[in-house]
């Protein structure tokens, strides 16, 4: 199976791979997959508290080229976003912009629920309440 | 100079080596003849160069060119060897011995014959890869018609304790039969002095042509038959039908004599290689070599380089090196290698391995590079890898509650 570009690229050349300080009120984590499936996610996000705009991401992926480059491009997108958009990132997004194959669909939504997973971390901590999202098939 | 892509991926496959070309040309123009047909001299010329090179397989193997039947593949000798002997022997009984770790020629095969009313153990092996000799014993039944055990893995490369198995089936009346496709011209084969009665092979694995193979069958002590799985011109001693490969055997056999009379040299520098790979790879932190180091091919290393993916390892360097990985992320099926987790190895590491399959053009150079590469990328990607970040805070990964899916 061939890699497109752009998977390439990402997994060459990823971006925001880091840490955010987990334990700060302004940072939101999410931590998604499980090392049996061969896909384990982090994703942070850093908020302006005043503006709600996310300010900073971060991530670091154990995964397929795929998986890198999906939450690689996910962080890319985050920032600049409010959080409130943030939460419409869907995954078929991220498919068409990577050119995913059907057999790596799952690495997208991986990076969907770690977007999602975040979001609500960063909400628990400023007092709001966690977002409710349908339950997926994976 | 170094020559890109190398080829790392022998167990799947190996070039033809230009010797063997070189002997089939002739059989595909001049000597065209079918093997079967008696009464010209096309026919005689074909028929001659099959003996012969069944002469210098059966010599590789120390059988008698009489016990060689020519297949056209692993695959198919599997399924002749094992449907073959539970067909013949029917009446003898139904239970056959396996392990969880034999190829899926061989495991699919005993599928299908549990649907057709035969009884199947497969025995789980040890840590390291190897069959418990005493659970073999203990596994054999009056009704034991078959034992089926593989000579070396094709993902670890671990060698079973042949000769063993061949003496434990030996004593309760059951026949012997391996999958020896990793092993024959790799490591010195004997089906005397091993005990086997039945052992499927083939060219490719062995710098030889795709599509043919053979299954030796064994005349004497006892006297083997099995069941032909197809109906046909009743050749190769009524076993198996079909005309006969000519080339193909041609390049089979010679492939076979360069084994033998290679094999020594192509052991001692190979092995040397792949060692060399290996103590360097196993400098890197939380490495782990999979199967047992002593009793293991020559040419063949199981790494798992804990907290980095194998595919994603491999998209690091797959432009300029050919190998496999036991990650699930390379086949369709989402599951890790199933060898890998037969060993009791956890998911994790199983994703986490590359097999390493050296060869007879293999170079020194080649390897530098590889271990060059191969370091720096599981080096980078541990940058990348949360689990490896939660390993070095001290973190217990075990014990995260993993939401899996």
């Amino acid at each position: 199976m061939a890699y497109s570009d752009k998977v390439i690229d990402h997994y060459s050349n990823p971006k925001n791979v880091g840490t955010l300080d987990k334990a700060s009120k302004s940072v939101g984590t999410g931590l998604v997959g499980a090392p049996e499936c061969g896909d384990v996610m982090r994703l942070q996000i850093q908020v302006d508290e005043a503006t709600g705009i996310i300010t900073d991401a971060k991530f670091k992926t154990f995964g397929c080229g795929s998986a890198i480059a999906s939450s690689s491009l996910a962080t890319e997108w985050l920032k600049g976003k409010s959080v409130d958009e943030a939460v419409k990132i869907d995954n078929m997004d991220l498919v068409e912009e990577l050119n995913l194959p059907p057999v790596k669909i799952h690495c997208s939504v991986l990076a969907e629920d770690a977007i999602k997973s975040a979001i609500n971390d960063y909400r628990v901590k400023n007092g709001l309440a966690e977002l409710v999202f349908e339950e997926r098939i994976h | 100079m170094l020559k890109l892509p190398i080829y790392l991926d022998h167990n799947s496959t190996t070039p033809m080596d230009p010797r063997v070309l070189e002997a089939m040309i002739p059989y595909f123009t001049e000597n065209f003849g079918n093997a079967a047909s008696r009464n010209h001299s096309f026919g005689w010329h074909a028929e001659e160069a099959v003996d012969y090179a069944r002469e210098q397989i059966a010599q590789l193997i120390g059988a008698d060119p009489k016990e060689i039947i020519f297949t056209s593949g692993a695959t198919e000798g599997d399924n002749l060897g094992i449907k073959g002997v539970y067909e013949m022997y029917a009446s003898k009984g139904n239970h056959i011995i396996t392990c969880t770790t034999e190829h899926k020629a061989v495991l699919d095969t005993c599928k299908h014959l549990e649907k057709l009313g035969a009884e199947v153990t497969y025995l789980e092996v040890q840590p390291d890869g190897l069959i418990d000799l005493k659970e073999l014993e203990a596994a054999m039944r009056p009704t034991t018609i078959l034992v089926a055990i593989m000579y070396a893995n094709n993902e670890i490369g671990v060698v079973q304790p042949v000769k063993e198995i061949g003496a434990i089936a030996k004593k309760h009346g059951a026949l012997f039969f391996t999958d020896a496709v990793q092993a024959v011209g790799k490591i010195p084969v004997d089906v005397i002095a091993d005990g086997i009665d039945i052992m499927a092979f083939t060219a490719h694995k062995m710098y030889g042509p795709k599509g043919v193979g053979a299954l030796y069958v064994r005349r004497k002590n006892p006297r083997v038959k099995v069941t032909a799985q197809m109906d046909g011109g009743g050749h190769e001693r009524g076993m198996r039908s079909g005309t006969l490969n000519v080339p193909g055997i041609v390049g089979f056999g010679k492939a076979a004599e360069i084994a033998r009379t290679d094999m020594a040299a192509d052991t001692e520098r190979i092995s040397k290689l792949r060692d060399k790979l290996e103590n360097a790879l196993k400098q890197i932190d939380e490495t782990y070599v999979n199967g047992n180091p002593a009793h293991r091919l020559p040419h063949v290393s199981n790494i798992s380089f804990k907290y980095v993916e194998g595919e994603g390892l491999m998209m690091g360097f797959n432009k300029d090196i050919a190998l496999s990985s036991g990650s699930a992320c390379t086949s369709a099926s989402l599951e890790p290698s199933y060898v890998l987790k037969a060993l009791g190895l956890g998911d994790d590491l199983a994703h986490s391995s590359l097999r390493f399959g050296l060869g007879r053009y293999t170079t020194e150079e080649q390897i530098d590079f590889t271990i060059k590469a191969v370091s720096e990328t599981v080096l980078k990607l541990r940058e990348m890898s949360p689990l490896w970040e939660m390993f070095k805070e001290g973190v217990d990964i075990d014990a995260i509650q993993w939401a899996h899916h």
